[in-house]
Formats: C-alpha cells, structure tokens, sequence
C-alpha cells in the first residue's frame, strides 16, 4: 500500500457528507470529493507521481506539500505547470502526465 | 474614517490572524492576504468549506482561538480578507509615495492564467509569511513517496490523506512530534522518529534552564501531550539516528538509517535497513525571507528578518512577525503578530494591552535559542551524500556535479556555480536546495584548498575577517547580494551572497505578465481603498467555494512560469 485516504468511519474529524466528483489523468478516471486538491484526489487513490522529469526521466509527485517545491506540476486542462498540492480540484478536470523534454543541442 | 492608516498583512497563519487582529483593535483599516483560499497558514491547516467536519477542532491546538479570530476579522467593517492572493513582487523606493512599498499581487487560482491583478500601497506593512521545511537531502530523496514532514502533516490536516501504511519519520527538531501524531491519527504506523541531534546535545539545550521552558506556557503541555503520544502509540522515538538513503525504483520501498555523532555525521558500522512505504523528513525550517528582502530589510547573521521587540524591521513602515523572525512555533508567532499589528497600526507600544504579548515574546525568543542549540543542522550531515545523490530536485543537479565543478572552475561565487551548474535554478527558485547548495559549494572549497600551511592559514583569516564583517552590517542587503566581488572567488573578504533573494518572489505566467502590461489597470493605492461595505465587498475574494470554479481557461501551451530573474 501507500498514500490513500483515511476511512470516514476511523476519522476522528468524522467528516460530513461532500459531493463526488470525477477527473481523469492521462485517460484514467479517478474519483474524488469536492475540496481536495488534484494531488489529494490522486494520492488518495494510491497514484503517487504525475510528472517525470526532464534529465532523468523520473516519476515526481508531492514532496513539500505546500506549495513551495513545484515537484507536483501537472497539466490541468491544457494549462501546464500548475501545482497538485494548491489547485483545489474540480468535477471533469483533465489532467496529463508533465514531461519536458529537453531541448535539442545541434551544433 | 478614510484617514485611518491602511496596515497590509501578508500571510494568515498565526502571526498574520494575530497582526490582523491588533491593527483593526488599534483602529487601521486593514488588508490581509494569504495564497491559500483558507486562513490559518500551515498550523490551523483544516478541510476547506466544501469539505465539513463535525470535529475539526480534535486536529488542532488552539482551535476556538483560530475559529473566533477568524470570524472577527470577516465580520469587521474595516478588514478586507483577500484569499487565493499570491503576491509576486514587491517594490520599494517611490519617494513621492506616502506608502514604504509597493506590493503586486495576483488573485485566482494557484498557478491560473487568467488570475486578477491587485496593487497596494499600504501606509504599514505586517510580513507573516512563515517558514518551510528544509529537508537536507540524502540518496533516495527524490522518490515519490518521500516527503517533507510539512507535506505528511499538510495531507493529513488538510486532505485526511494518510502518506502510507508504515511511515518513517526522520530529521531534527520538536516539530517532529506532531506530524507524528498527526500521522497516526490518519490510521498510519509510525515505524519510528529518527531524530538526529545526539541525547548530550539534546539534554544540554533543552535542560539547561528548565524555567524558562516552564515560561513558555502552552508550549510545555503540548510536547508532553506528544510525548504521551508517542507512548500511547509506542512509536519508537530514537536519538542519534538519521536516514541515509530511500530505496526503491518508481517509489520507496526502504530506507536505511544509520547512527550519526554529535556533528550529524554518519558513525559507519551502524546502517539498517526498515521498510517502510512513504517517509517523512525535515531537519528544520526555511524562513520565507523573499518579501522582507525585496523590501530591503536586514537580514541576521542566522538569516532571519531582523526585528526589534515591536515587530519592526530596519525599513520605516514595513514589520515583521513568526516564523521569518525565529523559529519559535504558533504561541510565539500569535504574540509577535498581536504587537507588530499594533505598533504598525499607529498604536502606542506603552500601551497596557501590550505588555502580555511582550512579555511572552521575549520568552518565546529564549525558547528559539534553546531550539537551535539542540536541534539546529551540524556540519557532519555531508558525510551521507553520495557523488549521484541529487542536491537540486527541479534541475536534478547531484551534489558530485556541484563540488567538481567548484574544484574544476575554482568558482566559489554561489551564482557562478549556479549558472554552470544550474543547481538553484529550476522552477522553485532554489527554495529547497539554495541553502544546500550554498553548503556544498562551502564544503566543496574547503576540501579543494591546497593543503600548503600558508594557504590553509589565508583560509582561515579570510574566513574569520568574513565572520566579522558580517557581524558588523546586515548580512544579506539586494546590494550586498548583487554586489560582484562576492563572486570572484578571489576576493579575500567575502560578502555573502544568499540563495534568499527573489526579485520575482513567486513563478508567474509569462502571459499573465504580458496581460499587465497590456491593461495596465490602475493601481489601488492606499487612499482609494475606501471601507465603504460596497466597495469592500468588491475587492473581497471570500473563502466562498462558488468563486473557486475555474476561470475559463485560454488554449495556452506556452504560456510557463517565468522562472527567476536570475535564471
């Protein structure tokens, strides 16, 4: 196992009832409820990374969590760049796998 | 009552609610900011609106206090709470103004391209922007799965996301204790806390002055309350131990701890392997120094905003409270925040209301010493890099990478290493690895100097003339940063040079930068912010989620952060 949400009947907050919403990543549908971020929906559906980066052609996913380590970047309806962790996420997002090549040294 | 000093606060966790709070009691009008689209900074860190809880408060310290401040300052004819506002400059130096500086701000979306663009020219202004983690790195780090203890706590407080099943929880500090507990209130397994500081070291910082732990009141209870966590949950809490290396392909699978001395470097015969599937780690914080520094406030030799005991900085108008002063956790951060809002207010400093929050400041301060005396980085930590193991995640620049090419160029300027190496760079703008690599470029040229007794004795006079100097004068000025002869490498007497500074504090889309240039929508300065409830209704981005629905977003694949203006 890995990331996942917190069963609502051990929840010691004992959440109330939140409307379901839906995204896809990369085709993929996911579901979630309204208020989480894109990375809350995701993570907790045990999907951990959404990015590869450009040299090393790694998986990246949340690592600071708040906002400052822009690790999280994601395509979010054909915007690039957008931080998981913040964006709250909305019913029918589309989200893609960001990966920027690098660019081509021609000499 | 449009004569009434307009006080902008920047950031809405503790020391923001707080300096909110004092200026409108001492009369100002006030605007407060915060990025988030909920207030209580990263401390009161909840579910938003659209997600309610019966019992939000059962997460939190300080929950009533947090919910009654927050709703004074929504109800109050004079505050202006503007969420999603990401500020993205700061500017000083408009003599003509009434106002010490200019602060532009983007209100929308985080990272959306079509996001409304706000300038203030306040008569004071409150700095409340906290700190971050600072996670040193370690082979592995850059594995999903591995987080930052912020970002475990983060996902727990405010997605009610567990980061796994058996956790690692590693680093240095108290701070380790809540995202603990907070962890196991998910339903995940601590498998263990690995604080690195050693038990001498710990015993000498923190019970050295047993009383004036005991002034720190509410501190003293809370870390007992997570100590009986920890017994509670029999969360093995070890001393002398950090992780090393994150094991695994696409995510973590293990990690290996190994003992460290009182330096933090690693003792060898002593790794172990645990699995775990997510971990935590944080050696301590980064204070979010950008906006003070634009401003051109002083800076101290432990690089925190320097503040006198009203809050103020060495900038007329411009104050400062939290965690950019000291780390010194929520108690500290509410009555720094309560004295700065009201000094920034016009209020009088003598006044009795004051003297509370002044007295707990001062303890307070003594409690951020005692916290950087056990817990604070020691130098040995480099002992378990590896050449391959990544200093900066966003250029993914190994920390092999970053000392050859200081022996190789004999570069030991942080920006030209950073221009040949990239490191500090990427899209954070060196807000995780600038200290680091500031570091490694230290260490790198100290390995690298010619071992010949008269070289080393240069060495180590440069060194101590630096040491001097920088005692003398504000550490990190935008001049004393700009300022070339720090980067000759040569240069006997080096002013230092800081990863800290951002002149544009915050990534912001090329497009969104074109599109202010195009309207050039007139500013809102200080004096055309009237407090008439239509016009405060008008520039209020409420915490409502019907203005969280995305803004119709233009086809724009090229639109990217504009990265640092140093890049």
């Amino acid at each position: 196992m890995a990331a996942r949400m917190i069963r609502a009947s051990n929840d010691p907050v004992q959440p109330l009832s939140a409307d379901r919403i839906g995204l896809t990543l990369d085709g993929t549908p996911h579901e979630g409820v309204r208020g989480q971020t894109i990375a809350g929906v995701l993570l907790a559906e045990g999907v951990l990374s959404w990015r590869r980066t450009s040299v090393g052609d790694s998986p990246r996913g949340v690592f600071c969590g708040i906002g400052v380590c822009f690790d999280c970047i994601v395509e979010v309806n054909g915007v690039r760049d957008i931080r998981a962790c913040q964006r709250r996420a909305q019913d029918g997002d589309v989200v893609r796998t960001q990966h920027d090549e690098l660019p081509e040294v021609t000499s | 009552m449009t004569d009434a000093r307009h006080v902008l606060v920047v950031g809405a966790g503790p020391a923001g609610l707080a300096a909110a709070e004092s200026a409108l009691a001492a009369g100002a009008r006030v605007t407060l900011l915060d990025s988030s689209d909920e207030l209580g900074g990263q401390y009161w860190r909840h579910l938003p609106v659209a997600r309610p809880a019966a019992h939000e408060e059962r997460l939190h310290h300080g929950w009533q206090g947090f919910v009654r401040r927050r709703s004074v300052l929504a109800q109050h004819p004079h505050c202006t709470i503007v969420t999603e506002a990401q500020v993205w400059a700061l500017e000083t130096g408009d003599a003509a103004a009434a106002s010490p500086v200019t602060v532009h701000v983007l209100i929308g979306p985080p990272d959306g391209t079509d996001r409304e663009p706000q300038t203030y020219r306040p008569d004071a202004l409150v700095l409340a922007t906290g700190a971050h983690d600072r996670t040193l790195p370690f082979p592995g780090w850059q594995l999903p799965g591995v987080y930052s203890a912020g970002a475990a706590q983060a996902l727990a407080k405010g997605e009610r996301v567990s980061i796994g099943d058996r956790v690692v929880i590693a680093g240095a500090g108290p701070f380790l204790l809540p995202v603990a507990k907070s962890l196991t209130q998910t339903g995940a397994r601590v498998v263990g806390v690995f604080e690195a500081s050693t038990p001498a070291r710990l015993l000498r910082g923190w019970s050295s002055k047993p009383l004036e732990l005991l002034g720190a009141r509410g501190k003293a209870p809370e870390l007992v309350e997570y100590a009986l966590g920890h017994l509670r949950h029999r969360i093995p809490y070890r001393t002398g131990w950090a992780v090393v290396e994150a094991h695994g392909t696409d995510r973590v699978e293990s990690v290996t701890i190994q003992k460290v001395d009182a330096s933090w470097a690693p003792i060898p015969g002593t790794r172990r392997r645990i699995a775990a599937d997510a971990v935590a780690v944080s050696h301590g914080f980064t204070p979010r120094l950008e906006l003070a520094i634009a401003a051109g406030c002083d800076i101290t030799s432990d690089r925190f905003v320097r503040v006198d005991d009203l809050g103020r900085t060495s900038v007329p108008g411009v104050f400062a409270a939290g965690e950019i002063t000291s780390i010194g956790g929520a108690d500290a951060a509410l009555a720094e925040g309560s004295v700065a809002g009201h000094v920034a207010a016009g209020g009088d400093p003598a006044d009795v209301s004051l003297r509370a929050d002044r007295r707990r400041r001062r303890t307070f301060t003594a409690f951020a010493a005692r916290l950087e005396r056990a817990h604070g980085i020691r130098a040995g930590w480099t002992g378990w890099l590896r050449d391959d193991t990544i200093a900066c995640r966003c250029e993914e620049v190994s920390c092999g990478t970053i000392r050859s090419t200081v022996r190789r160029t004999a570069q030991t300027g942080v920006r030209s290493v950073k221009l040949t190496t990239r490191a500090g760079l990427g899209i954070c703008q060196a807000r995780i690895c600038g200290r680091t690599v500031e570091e490694l470029i230290r260490t790198a040229e100290h390995d690298a100097a010619p071992a010949t007794p008269s070289a080393s004795a240069n060495g180590s006079v440069s060194r101590t003339v630096s040491t001097t100097a920088s005692a003398k004068r504000p550490t990190v000025t935008p001049d004393a940063s700009l300022s070339a002869p720090g980067d000759s490498g040569t240069d006997p007497v080096r002013p230092p040079v800081s990863t800290d500074r951002r002149p544009i504090v915050s990534p912001v889309r090329l497009g969104e930068l074109a599109g202010l240039a195009a309207s050039a929508r007139p500013s809102l300065g200080a004096a055309d912010l009237g407090v008439s409830t239509d016009d405060r209704d008008a520039a209020v981005v409420s915490a409502s989620p019907d203005l969280l629905d995305p803004p119709d977003l233009p086809d724009l694949p090229d639109a990217r952060p504009a990265r640092s203006a140093e890049d």
